[in-house]
């Protein structure tokens, strides 16, 4: 309930106060002076950790982990932006990191006691939105793209073109209900950066939408897998892990990344400021990144996993999945999303209320 | 001596607590909102209330009004489908013999039993490509093909079975609310027309008027209130739905809600979020009160 910075200082300590009794309600008691309670609350996404894991953190430190869900990292924020309801440990993708870090919402991480960290591949150690991982370790990594039903697409469609700019497959498309993801992949189909801040650029990105509409079923809610199983569309975008899961289900469905390259992302484990057990929380965090258990999550989940030791560990139909670990070309012509700051999120925004009411 | 209920003690120990609920839980925190509608952002979070109106003045761009428009629209087809489905239903329970009346009032209350994202989804699966819609009206087609090719007939029907796209249009949105909103119509129909005096109806109809007639002069002006307590019980949660156009629109579904609930997470733009909520129960108040003025108008002509 404090749900603000600079008001005035009245309704300020007025807010400070019932956030105080409401963080009072919510968070555990300490036990005795300094020690930890053996608890840890952790703040996930829906089927994204190992099926043992938490039992398994609890057979090896006795640390009772409650797990809450949220749907996306638009709702982790909310849910974060008025004070820590009690979460020591979230999962914000890479541009939220930012984004949290310029709210100040993140606590720095104490390297010294996340030893595991020696596991995590290089390229992932140093990222332009987290330098040196002050902030955040790599969970899981990934790319946004196609897909796809084979049999009633003509050969691979390895352009955004079929999704943005094409009536070949007319009413048999979707794009994602994420307005950041779909304009700035519109903004790189048409040779700009995804992360383009240009007004002009991004008005130009919205009307290829808008002129494509007619042609697209719907923006699906992190769903298009299911609507790609059910026939109800024939191309979708979406996330890797997602079209995954249902390829395995399903043998005529396929991924692919364009070849004006995709949108790369990565899920990272941070510790919110005012987490209640913040030992517990590096002691979680390390446990993640050990080889055996990342190796388990990565089995589990079917996401690329950041961690060398853990991807070693793998079997090829895992660690040489191209579809989970996409080629180096790939990786090289797909971008990261950076976060841009509030005016680029409301620019954002209008263009998409326009979007969904031409 | 007055009955003890009378008592002030009682009025005030028994207000007090609904009364602390409704201000701590829904005025003040409503109260917050309306503060933020005139506040400027400060960096990612901040917030500062300067009483500055330009988000009233940015909600109220074409781009937003057309939304609102739209929202209404929706809002009253869901209403008037209700009405339109919900007087039979709501007849038929009145007359049914009153061991059964209890069953069929169960029934109509029976999806409140189910979470709505629930309910939502089970008329996806409903609707579908692969739903149950389009399977029963394949496993007709194959019967029809089937039939015209023993008379002689074949392929009138076309080569294959050609499944309806029901979902992700405004149709599935109307039809969404009103699965979701029906029984908030149904009710207070109900209600009123139980409490209908049957006799009025035979002495229409002894005196020389036609079913049609009777209903359209003695029964539905007897059931107004309800009709009118049912169409604001419909309508209002159905303009401030999200739900239900998130999961079965199109890609020009989009209701003010939507909008709305996007500033609060993707767009992080409370305070503008909060304008956008204000202006919704502004024109929500508006239209209750033109209601009441029409109804007074109309009573007031009943009475001339």
């Amino acid at each position: 309930m404090s749900l603000n910075r600079s008001l005035r200082p009245s309704r300020r300590s007025f807010l400070a106060g019932t956030g105080a009794v409401a963080a009072g309600l919510t968070v555990s008691p300490k036990w005795g002076w300094g020690a930890e309670a053996k608890a840890l609350n952790f703040y996930n996404w829906d089927t994204y950790i190992g099926e043992t894991t938490l039992d398994d953190f609890k057979g090896a430190t006795g640390i009772e982990v409650t797990m809450d869900l949220f749907a996306d990292n638009a709702e982790l924020f909310a849910k974060l932006r008025g004070g820590n309801p009690g979460y020591d440990v979230i999962v914000p993708s890479n541009d939220y990191v930012e984004r949290m870090v310029a709210a100040k919402l993140l606590t720095k991480l104490d390297h010294a006691k996340i030893p595991n960290l020696k596991n995590v591949a290089p390229v992932h150690m140093n990222p332009a939105f987290d330098p040196g991982r002050v902030h955040s370790v790599p969970y899981m990594w990934g790319t946004i793209g196609i897909g796809y039903r084979k049999s009633r697409v003509d050969g691979v469609p390895d352009s955004w073109k079929w999704l943005y700019d094409s009536n070949k497959y007319a009413g048999k498309v979707a794009l994602l209900a994420e307005p950041t993801t779909v304009i700035q992949i519109a903004a790189k189909y048409l040779g700009n950066s995804m992360n383009v801040t240009d007004p002009a650029k991004l008005e130009a990105a919205a009307n290829l939408i808008i002129k494509q509409k007619p042609n697209i079923r719907v923006f699906a809610e992190d769903n298009g897998q299911d609507l790609l199983l059910s026939g109800e569309v024939d191309l979708t975008q979406e996330w890797n892990g997602d079209i995954l899961q249902v390829m395995a289900e399903d043998p005529d469905i396929s991924y692919v990344v364009p070849k004006e390259g995709g949108l790369l992302w990565e899920d990272t484990l941070a510790i919110p400021v005012g987490a209640p057990h913040p030992n517990n929380a590096h002691a979680f965090i390390n446990y993640i990144l050990d080889a055996k258990v990342g190796a388990d999550i990565a089995n589990f989940i079917q996401y690329a996993t950041p961690n060398a030791a853990a991807r070693a560990l793998m079997g090829k139909d895992y660690s040489e999945n191209p579809a989970i670990f996409p080629p180096t070309s790939v990786v090289e012509s797909s971008e990261v999303a950076i976060y841009q700051g509030p005016e680029y999120s409301q620019l954002i925004d209008r263009l998409w209320t326009r979007i969904n009411a031409a | 001596m007055d009955p003890w209920w009378r008592h002030p003690l009682v009025f005030w120990v028994l207000g007090l607590p609904p009364t602390a609920w409704l201000l701590g839980f829904f005025l003040i925190p409503l109260g917050i909102v309306w503060l933020f509608s005139f506040a400027e952002l400060r960096g990612v979070i901040g917030m500062e209330v300067t009483g500055t109106l330009a988000n009233y003045a940015r909600a109220l761009d074409p781009l937003y009004l057309e939304i609102f428009g739209k929202s209404f629209l929706f809002a009253g087809m869901t209403t008037v489908v209700s009405l339109v489905a919900g007087f039979p239903v709501a007849m038929a329970i009145v007359f049914a013999s009153p061991r059964w009346r209890p069953v069929l009032l169960l029934l109509v209350i029976l999806p409140f039993w189910t979470n709505l994202l629930i309910r939502t989804y089970a008329l996806i699966a409903v609707l579908r490509i692969r739903g149950f819609v389009n399977f029963s009206l394949e496993w007709l087609w194959e019967r029809g093909d089937w039939g015209l090719a023993l008379i002689g007939l074949p392929g009138v029907l076309g080569d294959r079975f050609e499944p309806l796209e029901l979902l992700y249009n405004n149709t599935a949105v109307v039809i969404g609310l009103v699965y979701v909103h029906l029984p908030f119509m149904v009710l207070p129909l109900y209600a009123a027309l139980e409490r209908l005096d049957r006799s009025l109806i035979e002495a229409a109809l002894d005196l020389g008027a036609s079913q049609w007639t009777a209903f359209r002069t003695v029964i539905v002006p007897l059931a107004f209130p309800g009709i009118v307590s049912g169409a604001i019980l419909v309508f209002i949660p159905a303009l401030g739905s999200f739900l239900t156009p998130d999961l079965l629109g199109g890609t020009d579904s989009q209701m003010i809600a939507n909008v709305i609930e996007r500033q609060f997470k993707g767009a992080n733009d409370w305070p503008f979020g909060a304008a956008l909520s204000f202006l919704l129960m502004y024109l929500t108040f508006g239209a209750l009160a033109l209601r009441a003025v029409l109804s007074r108008g109309r009573s007031a002509m009943d009475a001339g």
